[in-house]
């Protein structure tokens, strides 16, 4: 188990590795350096100012040396003044030293936002946190809600129950993001009044009832179909093994026989399911914040690849591949432990 | 000037005639399809459940409407008409008479026109993209599950690479105005391309090698129309200009390619990997046929099934991805009426006007729905067998 672990571990840096190398070349791309440099500068700008920065920030240095200097692998040099030769700080409101150093990834420093004018940590873990709130109810919604209805659908296969809970599931499952996010801000902003169209208010007023069950509802609402038909097949399933006749057979009831003997066993493949939907859920989560305009990962996300902000933009996407990869390295080594049958080789 | 509306009773009578194309194509679907039902196989079975009949008959409403868009709309989906801007469903336009049935949105076009145009856009590309993700996905999820080994580890860690990738993340990087002025979608097109010439090509070698004549024609026929259609798309370059495709659809077909095709590679490996243990591989095996005859007729026409469910969710899936690359403003055109672009539009000015937004989401919805309740049908059907 533990050489499965570590293995899973290498195969997943190596992943990183290449991942954010291609990461690295698609924002390097001439045309994406000519946009950077226009928003650094300005429109107006002509051709020769705009190669100038380009050249006096280190974007015209070997492409491997800036992978490597970005990973902190290769020296990151400070900026010369041509005027005066001084070593100066390449961005002076990320307070970078002006001297050279070994700082990257590896060390821990993940660079400079030049969208947002901060160093990118002080930006991507608060919008983290904040993401991190909206993924927390958005799972106390869907995991129960979709585990109740799988649970109810798959307890009698094929009764009138289980045709409408499979049909709303399929219904639910055929409605994205910002499909879902539309029709509820219809009804329940634009018409009823109840709640908040926007959670934009939620970044610095706190989360509330009024202004953040759109976007938890809109982005529950995709996932609980998939989930819901995921445990309902499990359900029935288990609903025709032996030891279910077995249990009906000796005279126990049938709510007893489904809350005793059933769901334990129907559970298992449901948990591998929620925990495989957190790549869609990151799609999810930058549909939703955009739409309800709420100031977490998926925005920054955003704002970083409309910018093209090398820095912020390959961390978020070293965030957003590593919580995907762990995530399936848990629902692998998790199923294991659940399902005494499976053992890893 | 004071412009007339129609009643609700009135628009709800005017989308039903308006639509009258699309009625009559249904219903001689369905009749025909019921009067012959016993001699089409799966595709008979579908009408002997509600979820079935349901599934097709919405999947067959979007494809006529798509078939029969410029009868439908009573508008040009990108015309402006400024007396009409933000007008409510049912207004009718004082010059042609005509009613703007779902209203119009900001920039006083007619929405229901544009719903009807967009469904052109969703149903030419989502279904030929999954197509091309199909390709590529069983041409290398053959070799994969069937030989094992290394074969299986570079292509399986390559499938999970792009599985790994938020697909939101790949379409910002993949699908901007700045990577169309670099040669990237074209060399994407170009490997992407090639394989359902190679698959052909493929299949009908390993078949019908003892017999040249035959071969001969095959070959010719897929590399010639492989070819066409591979200069069209790749190069821009048909010598007959009926195949062309413009740079912003070159890429955003690419990048749902991209997306899509590790999916369908991981289904069809699983599915070689369970099939290779059967009797009838290892008689093949035994006859001493090539490994890729194996593959292609004896492997590939027993995972048919589950594929053929998997294509229908994945058409709805594309769907979905297309309307995320139009809610973002990836790729198409800023006027182009396909739904995600109307819904991204529309959903900015909720707070003022609602009805712009509502047809493009339904039609969305309604459209993905009926796929999935295809494949919801076609998997009870083939669970039955």
């Amino acid at each position: 188990m533990l050489s499965f672990v570590l293995r899973r571990l290498g195969v997943m840096a190596l992943t990183m590795l290449c991942l954010t190398l291609v990461v690295f070349f698609l924002v390097n791309l001439e045309p994406n350096l000519k946009k950077l440099a226009i928003s650094q500068l300005d429109m107006r700008s002509s051709s020769e100012q705009l190669e100038s920065w380009l050249q006096k920030n280190g974007y015209r240095e070997n492409f491997f040396v800036r992978y490597g200097q970005w990973l902190g692998v290769v020296q990151k040099q400070p900026n010369v003044d041509p005027g005066t030769g001084r070593a100066v700080p390449r961005f002076s409101y990320c307070n970078e030293p002006a001297e050279p150093r070994y700082s990257g990834i590896l060390q821990g420093d993940f660079g400079c936002s030049t969208k947002f004018k901060v160093p990118v940590a002080s930006k991507l873990f608060p919008a983290l946190g904040a993401t991190g709130i909206l993924m927390f109810w958005v799972m106390m919604v869907m995991v129960p809600v979709s585990l109740l209805i799988g649970v109810l659908a798959g307890m009698r296969e094929g009764s009138r129950t289980d045709r409408t809970l499979s049909v709303a599931s399929i219904a639910t499952t055929a409605t994205p993001e910002y499909v879902s996010g539309v029709i509820f801000a219809v009804i329940f902003a634009s018409w009823l009044g109840w709640l908040n169209g926007s959670a934009a208010t939620a970044t610095r007023e706190g989360i509330s009832f009024y202004n953040f069950t759109l976007p938890v509802m809109t982005m529950a609402v995709y996932g609980i179909g998939y989930i819901a038909r995921m445990t309902r097949a499990s359900m029935v399933e288990v609903m025709t093994q032996q030891y279910i006749r077995t249990a009906r057979l000796k005279g126990l009831g049938f709510g007893a026989v489904v809350v005793k003997h059933a769901l334990r066993n129907a559970l298992i493949a449901p948990f591998t399911v929620i925990m495989l939907q957190f790549p869609w859920l990151l799609t999810g989560v930058v549909i939703v914040e955009v739409m309800f305009r709420y100031q977490g990962f998926g925005f920054t996300l955003v704002e970083a690849a409309s910018n093209n902000d090398i820095d912020l933009l390959l961390g978020c996407s070293l965030v957003s591949v590593f919580v995907v990869l762990s995530t399936q390295l848990i629902s692998d080594v998790g199923y294991a432990y659940l399902n005494p049958r499976i053992r890893v080789q | 000037m004071q412009i007339e509306y129609l009643g609700a009773f009135g628009i709800i009578l005017g989308v039903l005639a308006r639509f009258w194309p699309v009625w009559v194509g249904l219903a001689i679907v369905l009749v025909l399809s019921l009067r012959f039902k016993k001699k089409l196989g799966l595709y008979g079975q579908l009408f002997d459940t509600g979820v079935g009949v349901a599934g097709v008959m919405i999947c067959l409403f979007w494809l006529f409407t798509a078939i029969f868009a410029s009868t439908v709309a009573p508008f040009n989906p990108l015309a402006q008409f400024p007396v009409m801007k933000n007008v409510l469903p049912g207004a009718i336009e004082p010059q042609t008479g005509e009613a703007f049935l779902f209203g119009a949105d900001r920039l006083a076009r007619d929405v229901f026109s544009r719903m009807v145009f967009g469904s052109q856009i969703v149903l030419i590309i989502a279904p030929a993209a999954t197509l091309f993700a199909l390709m590529v996905g069983t041409t290398l999820g053959l070799p994969a599950g069937y030989y094992g080994g290394r074969v299986d580890s570079i292509l399986s860690f390559l499938a999970n690479l792009v599985l790994a990738f938020p697909v939101i993340l790949l379409f910002y990087l993949l699908v901007t105005p700045g990577i169309r002025e670099t040669p990237i979608p074209q060399w994407m097109a170009g490997v992407f391309f090639i394989f359902p010439i190679i698959f052909f090509s493929t299949l009908f070698y390993t078949r019908y090698r003892s017999r040249p004549g035959l071969l001969a024609v095959q070959l010719a026929l897929t590399l010639l129309i492989g070819g066409w259609v591979y200069l069209g798309l790749v190069f821009n370059a048909d010598p007959f200009g009926l195949i062309a495709i413009s740079p912003n659809q070159l890429n955003i077909f690419v990048a749902v390619v991209f997306a899509s095709s590790p999916g369908v590679f991981r289904i069809v490996r699983g599915l070689v990997m369970d099939i290779k243990t059967r009797d009838y591989v290892a008689a093949a095996q035994t006859r001493g046929e090539s490994p890729w005859y194996i593959m292609l007729w004896e492997v590939l026409p027993n995972a048919r099934g589950p594929l053929i469910v998997d294509v229908c969710l994945r058409i709805g899936y594309t769907t979905i991805l297309l309307g995320t690359l139009g809610y973002f403003g990836l790729g198409l055109a800023p006027e182009s009426p396909d739904w995600g672009t109307g819904i991204k539009e529309s959903s900015r000015l909720l707070r003022a006007y609602v009805h712009p937004a509502l047809p493009p989401v339904f039609a969305l919805m309604s459209f993905v729905l009926g796929l999935n309740l295809l494949a919801d049908a076609l998997r009870e059907q083939s669970l039955k067998d």
